[in-house]
């Protein structure tokens, strides 16, 4: 692997007009010489670009959610669980892309002791998983009602009587500062949720990928995930309350109702009938909570979900109805599911040479698929469900900086850090208590403007897969499962890369369902694109959600730009049977609708045909 | 007396055949009645053997000619070889026996739809399960013979090839009874490849047995196996029987035959197949489909030559030429991949401890 070379942080490349961008995030994520010791460790650490979950530039806000697990992941593995030989995952930005690097920990002498701590704490959630993991599940659902019940007050000229005849002793004021800081706490809680399991989920599974890899070396990773797949997985959920309404209208008589209009029209349409009232009450039912589902990872603000535009989930719906009236079965393939997943984990166990190995085998898959539909779920909460609310919570915070002149739009709400925000509401609530005039209009329309500029400029610009020295092994089971960063798959991406650089017609990408097609790309940029789909089309999209899920029905491979083998994408096709290539970093912006493409979903290759 | 006394098809013959045919045409028997298509043909059996030197009055005189050899008499050995071969092979086959291999024979090349149809013809010794199955001159093999006349005298050939030298020291060694050591012959369609090459059902590069790997080249199959090509090269998961790898290699030259003569030469491959696939889609993953049935068969790894024949570009005849078990990965002392440990915890532990190697 002495091949492998990487910029240092401190001379990475700098973007002539950005100069200044550093004060867009927190100051502790900037690769700095200004401290020796500090300088050195950086320098020394293997940084690597989190393409995965920001194929762009951070927003000042949006930020938030790096932060937020930059916190969360670390302290279960250093300080909750304590992974006996890694610490957390640090993180640095640049030119607004964050970098990331997994902490060993430094002392050998300690990893007795964390081994020993590791056992019984570990070892007990292994233990108690379901019940423990029932218990989360009541966590996040107090804990979304909690953000779902946070109001956000708009300012009065002036306070309601009942402040004083009530004697509640607080100002509108100080309850948007509250509600504000409310929002906040809540995200950051939520994220520390998300990784009460995680953490051992990954660890279980990667024990796993490692034994099956060590009896059959040639085994793709993407048949072990099949193999502890869940079947009954929530992320599927979403869709399949599509499926249910789509049957539900064609038994109702209503589908002619459903295919004409928009939502709204459709909605309206449809209280005019019995039979309309009843599909449309089913239809208010699968709102919540599955139509928080967002049509991109969530990870960003204008992921917006289902409920945000239902136009998306009723056209989605629409493929539906269309296969029931020409009587296609559109259930979801379970029973092939299963017994695929059965004969894979049977057929691979026989091929074992000794009865220790499947003794082992059977207590490894047992504990994987007990933890794995943690890995898989915990998503639909978190991402989707949570930050969905979250998001909108947000605008509405963001309509009173508007409101105020604070900002010019809602949506530029998202180019001022969560720590602006709160000064600004500071400045802003100070003003309508005291009469005066706030400074916040004098000062972020400007900065606003300048930041847009920047982060055009951060958008044009390719940041390197990584920075930084390469180590001699890597402990993180995060950086192994989900970034997939191991010697052997940093030297394929980057022969790969190689490759496609010099190859015009090559585009390369993770290789996430296996098979190969051949067929014309369609490129969804966005959900609401996936009406466009004909039949046997490949999808060419930046990232899928369940939201997506109708569009699978349709096509015959799927390409995305970010996402590792557990993305939606990659998941989904499997379960189907699709080819899929992910990851690739630029297939919408290289394919063209219309193209002729050869996916190969076993190794991740793309050929640009006509 | 009938033809089955003398002349056996591959398909009737099984294990329990072998003191008849010998093992070579026993275990084609064998592969055909596990649904592996292996080339046509007929054992000749060792009562055609025997009753060709009765008939010639060859069974005693061959007897007494190997009287009173000795090991260390080399130059005896040579000579008595030398004449027991001259009498078999200048022996007459009569008639009701020349009948017999011949109707059997045009019935191949019927069967092939071939006139005048090239066989191989091998000796299938009755002993090849001793240590050193050459006493019993097993190697003797002619390809590409045609017509009753030649395949005759190729037959005699391989009969003769009981008495080399060699064959004769190692049963004096041994302490065998020259007159009970028996032949038969494999008379087998000789398969004109489009495509042929190697197959292995593990992959040979890592010892995964849930890994089949298969190498071709155009034409014969010989271009593989002696390396002088670079072959394409497949890697199909034996559970999902998906091809996971493939690699289209340059290949430069391929073996093939002139039609008229029947010669092996060696050709270049045009510039347009050289990076083309040799072997479709559909015939890998067939492929791939006999290879598990026949290491299913064998109950081991295995090495397999096989071969594909056509006359269209898009249909073929696969045929499975030879099999062998696999000898690198199935010598490995087999271990447990890790210690046994009592809790997926202490297997975490141990899983972390590792972690990956970067370098």
């Amino acid at each position: 692997m002495a091949e492998l070379k990487f910029p240092n942080p401190h001379q990475a490349e700098r973007i002539p007009g950005t100069e200044g961008w550093e004060r867009m995030y927190p100051y502790h994520y900037q690769f700095s010489t200004d401290d020796p010791t500090r300088a050195k460790y950086e320098e020394n650490m293997f940084w690597f670009y989190d393409g995965l979950h920001y194929p762009e530039p951070m927003y000042p806000f949006d930020i938030i959610w790096d932060e937020a697990w930059f916190l969360a992941l670390s302290q279960f593995n250093t300080r909750i669980f304590i992974v006996p030989p890694a610490l957390g995952i640090d993180h640095r930005i640049h030119n607004g892309y964050i970098y990331i690097t997994p902490l060993p920990v430094p002392n050998p002498e300690d990893i007795p002791k964390r081994v020993e701590l590791f056992m019984k704490r570990a070892g007990y959630y292994y233990q108690n998983w379901d019940r423990l993991h029932d218990q989360w599940e009541e966590k996040m659902k107090n804990l979304i009602k909690e953000l779902v019940d946070c109001e956000i007050p708009v300012l009065p000229e002036m306070e309601d009587e009942s402040v004083v005849t009530e004697g509640i002793g607080i100002s509108t004021g100080y309850k948007l500062l509250n509600a504000y800081d409310k929002l906040i706490d809540l995200g950051i809680k939520c994220w520390q949720y998300h990784f009460e399991f995680l953490n051992l989920g990954y660890a279980a599974y990667v024990v796993f990928v490692d034994f099956c890899q060590k009896a059959f070396p040639d085994i793709p990773l993407q048949r072990i995930t099949q193999m502890v797949g869940g079947i009954d997985v929530i992320i599927y959920r979403p869709d399949e309350e599509l499926k249910k309404l789509a049957k539900m209208a064609v038994e109702l008589g209503v589908d002619d109702v459903a295919m004409s209009g928009n939502a709204a029209s459709v909605l309206k349409a449809m209280e005019g009938t019995a039979n309309g009232k009843k599909w449309l009450q089913a239809f208010n039912g699968a709102r919540d909570p599955w139509f928080h589902v967002s049509t991109g990872t969530g990870w960003y603000h204008h992921d917006r979900s289902w409920n945000d535009d239902l136009d998306i989930p009723l056209d989605a719906m629409r493929i539906y109805i269309e296969k029931v009236r020409k009587g296609e079965n559109i259930s979801r393939p379970t029973q092939k599911v299963i017994e695929e997943r059965e004969k894979l984990a049977s057929e691979y166990r026989a091929l074992l040479k000794t009865d220790q190995d499947r003794a082992t085998f059977d207590q490894m898959l047992g504990t994987s698929r007990t933890v794995f539909p943690y890995v898989e779920n915990h998503l639909f909460y978190v991402e989707h469900w949570f930050h969905s609310i979250f998001w909108n919570k947000m605008r509405e915070v963001a309509a009173i900086l508007v409101d105020h002149k604070f900002i010019k739009d809602v949506e530029d709400v998202w180019y001022l850090k969560r720590s602006e925000i709160k000064d600004a509401l500071w400045d802003l609530v100070t003003a309508w208590a005291t009469g005066c005039n706030a400074r916040g209009p004098l000062i972020w329309p400007k900065e606003i403007e300048w930041r847009k500029e920047v982060m055009k400029k951060f958008r044009q610009w390719t940041p390197p897969d990584a920075m930084g020295m390469v180590p001699e092994t890597i402990t993180e089971p995060f950086t192994i499962v989900l970034w997939g960063i191991t010697s052997d798959s940093m030297a394929q991406w980057a022969k790969l890369k190689a490759i496609a650089d010099s190859d015009l017609s090559k585009i390369v990408g993770f290789p996430g369902s296996p098979g190969t097609v051949e067929g014309v790309v369609r490129v969804c940029r966005t959900v609401s694109e996936i009406g466009q789909l004909r039949e046997g089309e490949i999808l060419v999209a930046p990232t899928t959600s369940p939201s997506w899920a109708p569009a699978f029905q349709k096509i015959k491979a799927a390409i995305t730009d970010v996402g590792g083998v557990m993305c939606h994408a990659a998941i989904v096709c499997r379960e189907y049977g699709l080819p899929a290539v992910v990851g690739t970093g630029s297939a919408t912006s290289r394919l063209k609708t219309g193209q002729r493409i050869k996916v190969n979903g076993a190794t991740g290759e793309i050929d640009i045909l006509g | 007396m009938d033809a089955s006394t003398y002349v056996l098809p591959f398909e009737v013959c099984d294990l329990s055949f072998v003191n008849r045919v010998g093992g070579k045409c026993a275990s084609l028997g064998e592969l055909i009645k596990a649904g592996i298509p292996v080339p046509p043909g007929f054992a000749i059996t060792t009562e055609a053997y025997q009753s060709f030197l009765d008939d010639n009055g060859l069974t005693d005189k061959v007897n007494k000619r190997m009287d009173g050899l000795e090991l260390s008499l080399l130059d005896e050995i040579d000579r008595a070889s030398q004449d027991v071969r001259n009498w078999i092979e200048a022996g007459i086959i009569h008639e009701y026996l020349e009948d017999y291999i011949a109707d059997h024979y045009r019935l191949l090349s019927r069967r092939t739809r071939t006139p005048a149809l090239p066989v191989a013809v091998r000796s299938s010794a009755t002993a090849e399960d001793l240590p050193d199955a050459s006493f019993a001159g097993q190697q003797e093999t002619y390809l590409w013979v045609r017509g009753v006349d030649d395949l005759l005298d190729r037959a005699r050939k391989c009969w003769s090839s009981l008495f080399t030298p060699r064959a004769i020291s190692y049963r004096i060694k041994m302490g065998f009874d020259h007159s009970k050591v028996l032949i038969s012959v494999a008379v087998q369609k000789m398969v004109r490849s489009f495509t042929a090459g190697v197959m292995f059902t593990l992959n040979p590069a890592t010892g995964d047995e849930a890994t089949i790997v298969i190498d071709s080249n155009w034409g014969f199959g010989e271009s593989v196996v002696s390396g002088e090509v670079t072959p394409d090269q497949f890697l199909i998961n034996k559970i999902t029987m998906d091809v996971v790898r493939k690699t289209v290699s340059d290949k430069h030259i391929y073996y093939t035959t002139d039609p008229g003569t029947d010669e092996v030469k060696k050709l270049e491959v045009d510039e347009e197949r050289r990076k083309s696939q040799s072997i479709l889609d559909q015939e890998i993953i067939e492929l791939a489909r006999l290879g598990k049935i026949i290491e299913k068969h064998y109950g081991k790894p295995m090495d397999i030559e096989w071969a594909v024949e056509k006359s269209l570009p898009h249909k073929g005849e696969i045929y499975i030429v030879q099999s062998r078990p696999e000898t690198v990965w199935s010598q490995k002392e087999v271990k447990p991949i890790t210690e046994a440990k009592a809790s997926v915890v202490e297997h975490i532990v141990a899983g972390l401890m590792q972690g990956k190697k970067m370098k």
